[in-house]
């Protein structure tokens, strides 16, 4: 089975139904995204697929092939320049243990990609309560969200 | 639309979840916002209030009480959690057979804000790929769009009846497409085999849609 991760097209032998996340990490060896519970309560697994936030944990990989997919290892430049949400997420230190911070992470994206500077707080909690942290980071997580919208270009 | 089980939050611990959230970006309060969705406009005539009606189709087939009759058993079907809980009065999905508002503060809102439903609702159960006690899923699980949100929570029957035969809330479609969308739409069919302990609508999927034919063969007849 083919997949394009990251821009790249990767091929896997794994059942159809094998979850996602699992051939992310294990087949493909990137594992910066995480396995929190695995029934898509925590967010911690979350990825894009077409641009859109995807819990890779209970994703058959069957139904991503050829689509574009995306993992926190993905977001940053070629030349190695940050996103501006990750950029944003160093400034305001917002991690603690950092398990949950790649879900965040790349929820916040797909946020910003939709709302831009004209995000709001009632945004953050519409698009990231799915988003679990064990360690509180919530307000940092909020304030980074605001910094990277001001940091980026609207969204086209 | 979404329909998140008995199984699901009763397996693994609402409350837990709740609890999580709780502390964290959730506001619990129901929005109103949404998602677009848009179908075909056909057989529309204006009435004297100034909305929009359909036409019928054809001379009715089937007598008004008939129909009427009818009408009353596809409406348990609509109100049960399997079809209710995606087609609530707010902005939140609902979800178990208790139809309580959907965890994680998730709502048309969340949508816009880039979370789709299908960021956790595959098209398939996510038991059916050996993931015990997780979100159900069929193809396109969506809520109704903003615009027409075709409500079935908290209607009488009248009310449903009425609300299925104004295109402004069906989004144009008319009897003759909502009898094909209750008849083969791959999410209405879900509900029939939604997996796990979810309980099931009250008419089996071949009585609902026998009572939906009748109902429209006799022009919409409202109960
Ligand atoms: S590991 Fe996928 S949502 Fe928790
Ligand atoms: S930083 Fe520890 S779980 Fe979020």
């Amino acid at each position: 089975m083919k997949l394009l991760i990251n821009g790249k097209q990767v091929t896997v032998d794994v059942p159809d139904d094998t979850p996602l996340l699992w051939v992310i990490r294990e087949e493909v060896g990137l594992t910066g995204t995480k396995f929190g519970c695995g029934k898509a309560l925590c967010g911690a697994c979350t990825v894009h697929v077409d641009g859109k936030p995807k819990r890779s944990c209970v994703t058959a990989v069957s139904s991503v092939q050829d689509k574009p997919i995306t993992t926190i290892e993905g977001l940053e430049a070629t030349d190695g320049t940050l996103h501006p949400v990750q950029a944003a997420w160093v400034e305001e230190n917002v991690p603690q243990c950092g398990f949950c911070q790649s879900g965040q992470i790349m929820a916040a994206v797909a946020l910003l990609a939709k709302k831009g500077k004209t995000v709001t707080d009632e945004d953050i909690d519409a698009a990231m309560s799915g988003n679990i942290c064990r360690c509180g980071t919530y307000p940092r997580i909020r304030k980074a969200i605001k910094r990277a919208a001001n940091a980026m270009e609207e969204p086209k | 639309m979404k329909t998140s089980n008995g199984s699901f939050l009763g397996t693994l611990g609402l409350v837990p979840v709740l609890v999580l959230v709780g502390i964290g970006f959730v506001s619990a309060e129901d929005s109103k916002s949404q998602m677009p969705e848009k179908t075909q406009a056909s057989n529309l005539t204006n009435n004297t209030n100034g909305t929009t009606n359909l036409a019928p189709q054809k001379a009715p087939t089937v007598d008004a009480k008939s129909g009427a009759a009818a009408f009353v058993n596809i409406a348990q079907v609509l109100q049960h959690p399997r079809c209710m809980n995606c087609h609530p009065t707010g902005d939140r999905p609902l979800q178990t057979d208790e139809s309580r508002p959907h965890a994680m503060n998730i709502s048309r809102k969340s949508e816009a804000a880039g979370l789709e439903c299908s960021a956790c609702h595959a098209t398939q159960n996510s038991d059916e790929i050996g993931i015990v006690g997780g979100p159900p899923g069929a193809p396109n699980w969506h809520l109704p769009p903003e615009d027409t949100p075709m409500i079935f929570e908290g209607l009488t029957p009248t009310q449903l009846c009425e609300q299925l035969k104004r295109p402004k809330d069906t989004g144009g479609k008319d009897l003759a497409a909502l009898l094909e969308h209750v008849s083969h739409d791959a999410l209405v069919l879900w509900g029939w085999n939604p997996g796990g302990d979810r309980t099931k609508p009250p008419l089996s999927h071949e009585q609902f849609v026998a009572a939906f034919q009748t109902w429209v063969d006799s022009g919409g007849a409202c109960p």
